[in-house]
């Protein structure tokens, strides 16, 4: 067996096993820590397949950024994981019947479909364009098509990004009632007309007349 | 000597895994997330498979937009059961009958 082969069954191997044990581990932090190694599996076919950027994206990406929010969320709440997991029995023998016979009839169109007449794999991409940049590496040939050919796709693609990101920040964003929060736009806006107001009112009580005498006499020193 | 029909069979028998995966775990939201996520992965094998043995790029620039959309997707779905835990105090999916369905 040459190495690549014996590189592709590794591979599929720990991604077939880590894949098993996702979907049957009894702790959720469990089935995503073999998520995790699943997608890093999955990262090193890809290599073999020669997709080298969307290998390092997947490790990236996913690993990363994905796999880290779903740990983030199963150890932040405060799940009753043998409530959950109920019913697990119950349900195997549809699951794996459904799981068994999709398996079959993807491989029985397998079978037909691609049996006799394989491509060789090549190292050169062929690009439709006609005037395309000879490329030797993936990343070139992945980005001499995103940027030109797929652009809008591409600013599609950043468009959803940023709708999700606006969503899920909106989604969990609440006031608390005990928070110190200041909203800088009332601060901002605040005027002294609206902080203080002069009232003229009459007042209550005749003042006596020589505590009035006194109060002018004063007044007239101070003036001199 | 590897052919396209290895890492074919190997996206099939991943997805069948996805899918028996959501029945098994069809009370536990977080898990039917990660299912999703695995058939979501074999279909991307599939792509990248089809790419490098087709001798076409267009196959991995598709995955990705799938990469692209997925995390979204996964951001999105998390973030709604953030919000429906502290709602509800449970993500128990019998539970979550508010809408009487």
């Amino acid at each position: 067996m040459e190495f690549t082969s014996f590189v592709f069954y590794f591979f599929a191997a720990v991604l077939i096993f880590s894949g098993l044990r996702v979907v049957t581990a009894r702790n959720p932090v469990h089935a995503a820590l073999f998520l995790v190694l699943a997608f890093f599996s999955a990262g090193g076919i890809w290599l073999l397949l020669s997709a080298e950027f969307l290998a390092i994206t997947l490790v990236m990406v996913y690993i990363g950024a994905v796999m880290v929010l779903f740990l983030f969320v199963v150890m932040m709440l405060d799940i009753d994981f043998a409530r959950l997991r109920e019913g697990f029995w119950q349900y195997l023998p549809v699951g794996a019947f459904v799981g068994v016979l999709l398996l079959i009839e993807m491989g029985l169109v397998l079978s037909r479909g691609f049996g006799g007449k394989e491509m060789p794999p090549t190292t050169a991409m062929v690009t439709e364009q006609a005037g395309a940049i000879p490329c030797k590496s993936n990343i070139c040939e992945l980005g001499s098509v995103l940027y030109t050919d797929y652009v809008y796709p591409f600013e599609l693609a950043a468009l959803v990004l940023l709708v999700a990101m606006i969503a899920a920040v909106s989604l969990t964003l609440r006031r608390r009632r005990t928070s110190k929060y200041i909203s800088p736009e009332e601060q901002i806006a605040a005027r002294p007309a609206d902080r203080m107001e002069l009232v003229k009112m009459a007042s209550e009580k005749e003042a006596p007349a020589s505590a009035a005498q006194d109060g002018a006499g004063a007044d007239k020193e101070a003036g001199q | 000597m590897l052919s396209l029909t290895h890492y074919l069979i190997l996206g099939a028998i991943l997805f069948s895994i996805g899918v028996a995966g959501i029945f098994l775990n069809r009370k536990n939201l977080i898990v039917l997330l990660m299912s999703i996520e695995l058939m979501l992965l074999a279909v991307n094998i599939n792509f990248v498979a089809f790419s490098h043995y087709m001798h076409n790029i267009a196959g991995q620039v598709f995955v990705f937009f799938i990469l692209t959309v997925a995390a979204a997707e996964s951001a999105i779905g998390l973030a709604i059961l953030v919000a429906m835990f502290r709602n509800l105090r449970t993500i128990h999916v019998d539970d979550l009958d508010n809408l009487k369905g």
